[in-house]
This record gives structure tokens, sequence and C-alpha cells, in this order.
């Protein structure tokens, strides 16, 4: 029994016990204890995984294990881990420990709702330890479906509409992505559904021919990208994440978006290197619609959790942005990307959630002066908006500087134009955060019913400390984990380049 | 002439045994004199069902019976009646079907006006069985239409069976002229086919077929024999009885027809495709590429719009229609396989849909969506499974229904027919948003006056227990596609 494999028990369990469960005690009991088992167990790979490599193991992946599942398909239940699954899960079990906390008040069915919560949770575990085409694809609709029902009945809003909407955009997504596995599992002869063994096939050259692969790598690429907020295809982001619950914002848009832009890399890049050089220009321009697109239509949102919904499309837009840049630093910009706005999105959500369920109203212009009534939200929410905009010392400053510079290594006029043109993104960044910042904190307080407003319970205070901890952490520090994430971007961002530069001939912008 | 061959025919003949004791049964012990009620209801039908399965599958599970037994692979008269390993498979496979469908049943059988007629309503059903058995064994062509008829006019019978009812009659009537319709169609081709090659036996047409100096005929042949065994499968275009039979037939019956009669008819299919057509294996697929992409796409677009439960799935199992059949396409071991196991994780979430559908409306009266309007306040289990049942219908994981479509795609893409695949695909996203709708309805919508809280019987209970395993486990233990793919390439 590989210990990877209690990423998806230990959720497991905590169904089989939220199910056995009787009164709310005892389910927060559940949760508390499996989310806390996970973090602890996510913490110990993080530091048993750079001890390895610190101790010269540089394997691909670690902690392998492979057991034969459908034999007569070639299908395996395979995991594995390199620096950057160790990341993500990381990400999510803070996360998930974090989102636990926020929940914890959560009416009706708190239980039913903790049932689907773990669910959403081990699908998001499974991805990113599998390193089998199909038990990914599997996790990822596992991990898709929950939102569903945990939007549809505890979320606010237009949520019937947004939960169908977001449901059936990335459950669309997901129908292309099949077929991309399809034809990569066959393509590349239809022995094995590793990743792994697909790419190192005939040592470098991809066994996909390159006709094929031009026909793979969009339908794999749009798939995940769906989930990634790739522009024109973001539309559920806003709407479903205003209309989810705090916590399943917070799961969302930290975690939940990040297996997009994990997928592409790890399947549209990773496998099919040659169309990924050929065509990364199409998305290159996507990615920085997005980007400008998703800050520039926060600057105009009033409501609290659409700002944020935006300026999440615009922050994944540079996780997409840098990976399709194939430059190692702009990569490993890119996942460092995915952590710092899954921490700092996650942050910003769970304050929203907080001030709305004092205030009962997100609407910006209706607050103001909440600092005086609530200290601790309104700076803890002033440091979240301080790492959104990239302010040094925090984690979003590292991740889109090593994009940018990242991004500015490819010496051509498309490439640096359009990084330019995505530098634009912070200073409106800094527009709408600030703008938001000033309006609801400072001033007066104008509105009575605001006056007797409490600041926040003890299980609030320690999810954010924790996840502001988690922030300040990678901002301070960054190296031990971008060299534990450039470390295994290195490679694969190599094999990819071997096989052709950069310069697409179909590119008509060169 | 060699007696003995009969026992090859064990399932059949053994099915037929438990008829003829249900008939004796029915006689003699019809009523009991105390309460006046029927006793002959569920278990012994039941018993004596699982007990047959058993002695169906000895020879496949157990090495000490199928070294004596000849059931494995053997022919009959002279290769009119086939027995082989996959299709005693399926045979299992329905047998489950229908035990699951007893169990739907008790409940509306125990209704004072159905108390007279239970008997006939177990015998009816088995002989369709029956029908079923000889249809998937045939060698021969008028085997083949004999198990057909046999299949769908005790059918009718059992779509009619509500006789208050007018609805009923109404399916009944448009069940049976349809019916005899496609089967006029269907004998039509089977003369064609009779008038080219002189032969009917399965295995002597392809050859003869490949001399191709009619193949018009032959195409011909084959586009009949299609409208015929489309009806069965309920595959656009001759879908058009379904939705009216479905929601007019008695709820226990529209699932025997929803599962268990497609089921038989979409291997036979494959088997005389496999066999018979073989030679113009290329027409037949261009035929199935329209068809299948016209049932998928159809049908639910209706089924988007439907109120009435039992119409909506009856234009659910048409599109489910259509992706069984996707493993129809190029004829292969895989796509073989692909079927039979689709048909049997089918089996489990949809007799699991029906079996809610038919407590709730045996308790409340209740059968539109729109009373399913906060049934999850008023019933959360019978809510949550469900939705789980739904939720396998339309292909999510980590239950059944996931597994089944992603290998039947499989299939169908390494056969080449890439383009089906994607239009399949986008298709599950529609078919997920409409089974959505009843999960919305249940969950999510307010209702002032929703269906009251009821307790289901042991027998629904033990139904939906059996299914619910079922759409849990078949897909995450891959031990039941390995076993039914063992068998796929001897056929």
């Amino acid at each position: 029994m590989n210990f990877l494999s209690l990423f998806v028990l230990i959720p497991l369990l905590m169904l089989l016990g939220l199910w056995l469960a009787k009164g709310v005690k005892a389910v927060r009991g559940v949760m508390v204890v499996g989310s806390s088992l996970l973090l602890g167990l996510a913490v110990w790979l993080t530091i048993d995984f750079i001890a390895q490599r610190a101790g010269g193991n540089t394997a691909e992946m670690l902690y392998q294990a492979s057991f034969t599942w459908f034999e007569p398909l070639n299908i395996s239940y395979r995991v594995g881990v390199d620096g950057i699954s160790v990341s993500m899960l990381l990400l999510s079990a803070v996360i998930v420990f974090t989102g636990t906390f926020v929940s914890w008040k959560l009416s009706p069915n708190l239980k039913d709702y903790f049932l689907w919560f773990t669910l959403l949770s081990m699908g998001v575990f499974g991805f990113f330890i599998s390193i089998d085409m199909f038990m990914m694809f599997m996790f990822y609709e596992i991990a898709l479906i929950p939102m569903y029902l945990l939007i549809g009945v505890w979320g606010t809003g237009h949520k019937e509409y947004s939960a169908m909407k977001l449901t059936l955009m990335l459950m669309g997504g997901s129908a292309f992505l099949m077929l991309g596995i399809f034809g990569i599992f066959y393509d590349a002869g239809g022995n094995t559904m590793n990743i792994l063994d697909i790419a190192n096939h005939t040592g470098g050259a991809s066994p996909i021919e390159f006709g094929r692969q031009c026909i793979w790598f969009p339908l794999t690429f749009v798939g995940f990208g769906v989930l990634g907020a790739l522009f024109p295809f973001h539309t559920w982001s806003p709407d479903g994440h205003a209309s989810a619950p705090t916590a399943v914002s917070m799961l969302h848009a930290g975690v939940l978006m990040k297996l997009g832009g994990y997928g592409c890399f790890r399947i549209a890049i990773f496998l099919l290197p040659e169309a990924a050089n050929e065509l990364n220009w199409i998305f290159l321009i996507l990615t920085g619609i997005s980007v400008v697109y998703g800050a520039m239509s926060a600057c105009v949102q009033t409501d609290l959790k659409y700002i944020n919904a935006y300026s999440s499309v615009s922050h994944c837009g540079l996780v997409l942005f840098g990976i399709l840049m194939l430059t190692t630093t702009s990569t490993t910009g890119a996942v460092l990307q995915m952590l710092s706005h899954g921490l700092m999105t996650a942050l910003f959500f769970a304050l929203i959630g907080m001030i709305y369920g004092r205030t009962h109203t997100r609407d910006v212009t209706l607050m103001k002066g909440l600092m005086q009534i609530m200290p601790f939200l309104g700076v803890s929410f002033v440091l979240a908006g301080l790492a959104n905009l990239g302010l040094p010392g925090l984690s979003g400053f590292v991740a889109e500087m090593s994009i940018f510079v990242g991004s500015f290594q490819n010496a051509d006029t498309f490439h640096r134009v359009l990084t330019i043109m995505s530098t634009c993104s912070i200073v409106v960044a800094a527009v709408y955060i600030l703008r938001m910042v000033g309006r609801m904190l400072y001033g007066k307080c104008t509105d009575e019913h605001h006056l007797h407003l409490t600041d926040a319970t003890w299980e609030e205070r320690l999810a954010v400390i924790c996840l502001i901890a988690c922030i300040a952490g990678i901002g301070c520090f960054p190296s031990w984990i971008s060299n534990l994430i450039s470390d295994s971007v290195a490679p694969i961002i190599e094999s990819v380049k071997q096989v052709g530069p950069i310069v697409s001939s179909c590119n008509p912008f060169m | 002439m060699d007696y003995s061959q009969f026992l090859n025919m064990a399932p059949e003949l053994s099915l037929l045994a438990v008829i003829l004791i249900l008939f004796v049964a029915d006689l003699f012990m019809c009523t009991d004199r105390k309460s006046g009620r029927g006793i002959l209801n569920t278990p012994l039908p039941v018993v004596l069902l699982t007990l047959h399965t058993l002695f169906c599958i000895a020879p496949l599970v157990c090495p000490m019976f199928s070294a004596q037994c000849s059931m494995l692979n053997a022919e009959c008269f002279g290769g009119m009646y086939v027995s082989s390993a996959m299709a005693l498979v399926v045979k299992a496979i329905l047998n489950v079907g229908t035990i699951i469908v007893f169990l739907t049943a008790h409940e509306w059988l125990k209704q004072p006006e159905m108390t007279n007629k239970q008997g006939e309503y177990y015998i009816l059903t088995l002989f369709t069985l029956l029908g079923m058995y000889f249809m998937i064994s045939a060698g021969h062509f008028l085997m083949f239409f004999i198990g057909l008829e046999l299949a769908s006019v005790p059918m009718t019978a059992l779509i009619a069976y509500s006789k208050r009812s007018q609805e009923s009659a109404e399916a009944a009537a448009k069940y049976i002229l349809t019916a005899l319709f496609s089967s006029g169609l269907m004998l039509y081709g089977i003369s064609l086919i009779y008038g080219t090659t002189g032969t009917l036996y399965f295995d002597k047409i392809a050859p003869l077929m490949l001399n191709g100096q009619c193949s018009m005929v032959n195409i011909a042949a084959l586009v009949l024999f299609i409208g015929g065994i489309g009806f069965k499968i309920s595959l656009v275009p001759f879908h058009l009885w379904t939705a009216d039979a479905y929601q007019g037939a008695p709820t226990a019956v529209t699932s025997y027809l929803s599962v268990i009669s497609k089921g038989a008819a979409a291997f036979v299919l494959f088997v005389v495709l496999y066999k018979v057509f073989a030679p113009i294996i290329d027409q037949a697929n261009v035929l199935f590429f329209w068809i299948i992409v016209f049932s998928i796409t159809l049908a639910n677009i209706f089924a988007v719009r439907q109120n009435n439960l039992k119409r909506f799935m009856a234009f659910s199992a048409i599109s489910q229609a259509g992706y069984l059949v996707l493993g129809v396409m190029g004829a292969t071991p895989q796509g073989l396989t692909a079927i039979v196991y689709y048909l049997l994780v089918y089996m489990a979430a949809n007799l699991g849909v029906f079996l809610i559908i038919s407590i709730t409306e045996q308790r409340s009266g209740k059968l539109l969506i729109s009373d399913y309007d906060g049934y999850y306040r008023t019933n959360p289990r019978l809510a949550f499974l469900m939705t789980l049942c739904l939720f396998s219908l339309a292909g999510i994981p980590p239950f059944a229904g996931f597994f089944s479509k992603f290998f039947m795609f499989m299939a169908a893409f390494k056969a080449g027919f890439i383009v089906l695949v994607l239009i399949a695909l986008v298709n599950t996203v529609i078919s997920l948003y409409y089974y959505l709708l009843i999960v919305k309805a249940m969950y999510i919508k307010p209702n002032d006056n929703p269906i009251a809280p009821f307790r289901s019987d042991g027998y629904t209970r033990f139904g939906l227990g059996l299914c619910i395993a079922g759409v849990v486990l078949i897909g995450i233990i891959s031990w039941f596609y390995a076993y039914i793919d063992q068998f796929s390439f001897g056929l």
C-alpha cells in the first residue's frame, strides 16, 4: 500500500464517518480530524520529498505505485508525485482545512454539505496524485459534479442558473478532454495510459505523429482550459463563484481552477510537445485576453464576489500564460501563481463570506468604514488585497515576477509584446483593489446597522491566520518552494523545447 | 435424433419449468382465504428465478460444472440454436434485471384490483424473457423470429395490464401495431436474404453474400432488418411508440420494457451484424452512424421538455439505446464487451430509478417531475439514492455509468469513429442537463405541497440495495469488465 493513496483513502473514510455521524458536533469532529490528517500528511509529504531530492533521488516521480485495474484496456491505478503535484497537494490540504472552519456554522444540512464537500476534495487530491490518464480524468470529473449541489442547495442569488451553467460548461470541457485522451492513448500505441511512459516512449520524440498532435492539443488544452477560466470559456466562473457558499468558492477558486492549469501542463504540453510549440500562439493570445479582460471587468463590478471572481479570471489567465511561454522560469512562476492565487483567493472569498455574513450585503457602495467595526477582518482584507495586487513580501509578487521575467526570455517580438500587454493587468489590479478597500474599510461608517456588528469568531480567525501565514511564508521565503517546483518543471520544459524552437510557422504575428 | 442435445438448451428449458411451476402454483394457491389477497406475490417467482439464474451461471463460474456441461459452446438442431458463454452471461444479466423488476412490481400487485391477476403478470413476463433467450441463442433467422415474436406479443398484454386505464390500452394498441409492422418489415428482409442466398443459417449466409452479385438486395435486407430490430431497441426513427407506451404502461412493466427487452435486442443486433452482415459491414456502419446520431440527439432534445417522469425516462432510454448501439460500430470484440457491460450498468441505474418512481407513485400517486419538487426535504434517502442512479445514467464518476460510457466510447474510438464519439460526447452534456433537472427539482426547488414522507416496503428496499450496489461497485471493481471481456472473443 503506497502512502500517497492515503490522500484518497482519508476522504473516503471521512465520507463514511460523515454518513454515520449523528448531530452537528460529530460531523464537525469528523471534518476537523480528517482535514487535519490531510494537512499533516501533505506537510509531511513536502518535507520528505524535499529530503529525498536533497538526498539525490532524481527520479521524475517519487513514491510511485501501480496496480493493474482494467487489464484488457491497459488501465492502471498509478500514483506518483513530483514537485508540482506536491505543492498542489499542500495547497489543497490547506484550503480544505481552512474551508472546514469557514463553513463551521453553515445551515441547513451541514452533514450533507460536508459529504459533497469531502467528495469534491477527494476528487482534487486524487487528481494531483494520479499519473494515469484514466484516473486523472475520473478524479477530475469526481471533483466537478458536487459543485452542482453545493452551489444549487447552499448558494445564494441566481444559484440555480449559476450551478447549471458551471456544471454544463465544465462537463462540456471534459467531453473534449475525453476525446483528447483517447487520441493520445491510441496514437501512442494504445499500450499504456501512464503519462510518463507515453512521454518517454522513444527518448525525446513523441510517439504521436505531428498532424495528429495538432488535433489532440487544442482538444485537451481547451478541455482543461475551461476549468482554468480560459477566455472565452470563462463565463461560468464569475456567476459560479458569486453564487457559491463561501467555503465552496474558496475550494473552487483556490483548488479546482488549478486542476485546469495543472492538467494543461501535465497532459496537453507534456504529452504533445510538437503541437504545443506550434500552436501555443493561439492560446497565448486567448490567455492574454483573459488576463487583461478579467482585470478590466473587475474594475467595473460593485459586488465583492464578482470583483474577486473576475480578478481570478485574470490571475488564472496568468497561470496558463506562464505555462504557454514554455520557459522554465515562466512555468515555475505559473505553478507558484497557482499556489499563490489559490491561497489569496481563498482568503479573499473567506473574508468576503465573513463580511457578508455580518452586513448581509456584498455591494461595495453600501459599506463604509468597516475597519473601525471589525478591525481583524479589515486588516486581513487589506492584506489579501495587497497580495492580490502583487506587493513584494507576499506570494503574489514572487509568482507574477517569475512569470513576466520568464516570458520576456523569449526573444521575439510576439512574445514580448504579449508580455508587456499582460503586465498592464498589474496596474489595473491596483485600481480595483485599492478602490474596493478604500470604499469599504475606510471613512466613517454611515449605516447604523453596521455599527453593532462583531468581529471574527475563533474558528474564522484560525482559518484566516492560517491562510495569511502561508501567503506571507511564500512571499518572504520563496526559494524553497520555487526550487521544489523548478526542479520538476525544468526537465519537462527541456524535453518540450527539444523537439523544436518556439517559433511557430503558422503564426501570422511573427 | 439425438435427444441429449436438448440438454444444451438447459437455460430455456429450466425457465420453462419455472413458468410451469408458477402456472400450477397460480392455479392452486391463487388466494389466501383469510385476507382474500393473492399469496402468489413476489417471493415465489423471485426465489425461483434466482435459482434459475444460479443454474444458468453455474457452468460459467464453477470449473467443475463447465467440464461436464456442454452449455458453454454447443449447437442444437443443426445450428438453429447456438449456445455460447457470452449468451449465458447476457441471459444471467437479464435474469437479474427481471428479478429487480419483480421486486418493483410487488407494491403494485398488492392493490385490491390486481390480486386475481398476479399469476398472469409473472407468467407473461417470463414468457417474454423466454422469447429473448431464444433470440439471444438463435443461429437461424426463423429461430430468431420466433423468439422476437414470443418477446413482443406477451409484452402487449403486459402493457395493457391496467384494465381500467385508457392510457394503458392506448399504449398497448400502439405497441402491438408498431410491433407487427416492424415484424413485417423484418420478415421481408429475411425473405430477401433467403432469396439471394438460399439459406437462413447465420453462419452460412455471409460466405454466400460475398459473391456480391446482388449487393443492393443485401443492403435492402440489412435496412429492413435494422427497421425490425430498431423497433425493439427503440432507435430513432423507429422510436415513435416509445414515449406513449412507456407512459401508459404500468410502471413495473415500463421498467422491464426499458431495460430487459432493449438489452436482449442490442446483443442480438451485434451478433447478427457480426455473423450475417459482415460482408457489408461498411454500409451498416454508415447507417448506424446516422441512427446513433439521431437517436442520441433527438431523444436528448425531447427529454429536456418532458414533465411526466415516465415519458422523460422513455426519452432517456432512447438516448441510452443510442449509446448502447455505439458498441455495434465496427463489430469488434471490444465493442461486444462494451455493450454487455453497458447493459449491466444501465440496468442497475435505470431499474433503480424506476423502483423509486414506482414506490412514489404507489404511495402518493404522483408522477410529474414538478411533483418531485422538495422531495429531498421529505424523503432525503430516496432522493439521495435517486441522485446516485441519475448520476450513473449521466456518466458521472465514481459511479458505474462513467466506466461503461468511457469504455463504450473507447471501443468506438478504437474502431475509428472519432466524429461519432465527439457527437456522443457533446450529447452527454445535454443528457447531464436533463438528469440534473430532476436533481434540481428534488434538492433545490421549493414546494409548499411536497410528496409526504413514506416508508418503502422491504422488497423495494432490497431491490434498491441491489441497484445501488451495482451502481457503486460494478465500475470500481474491475472484475466485472474483465470477466465479460474474456468471453467476447469466442462470441
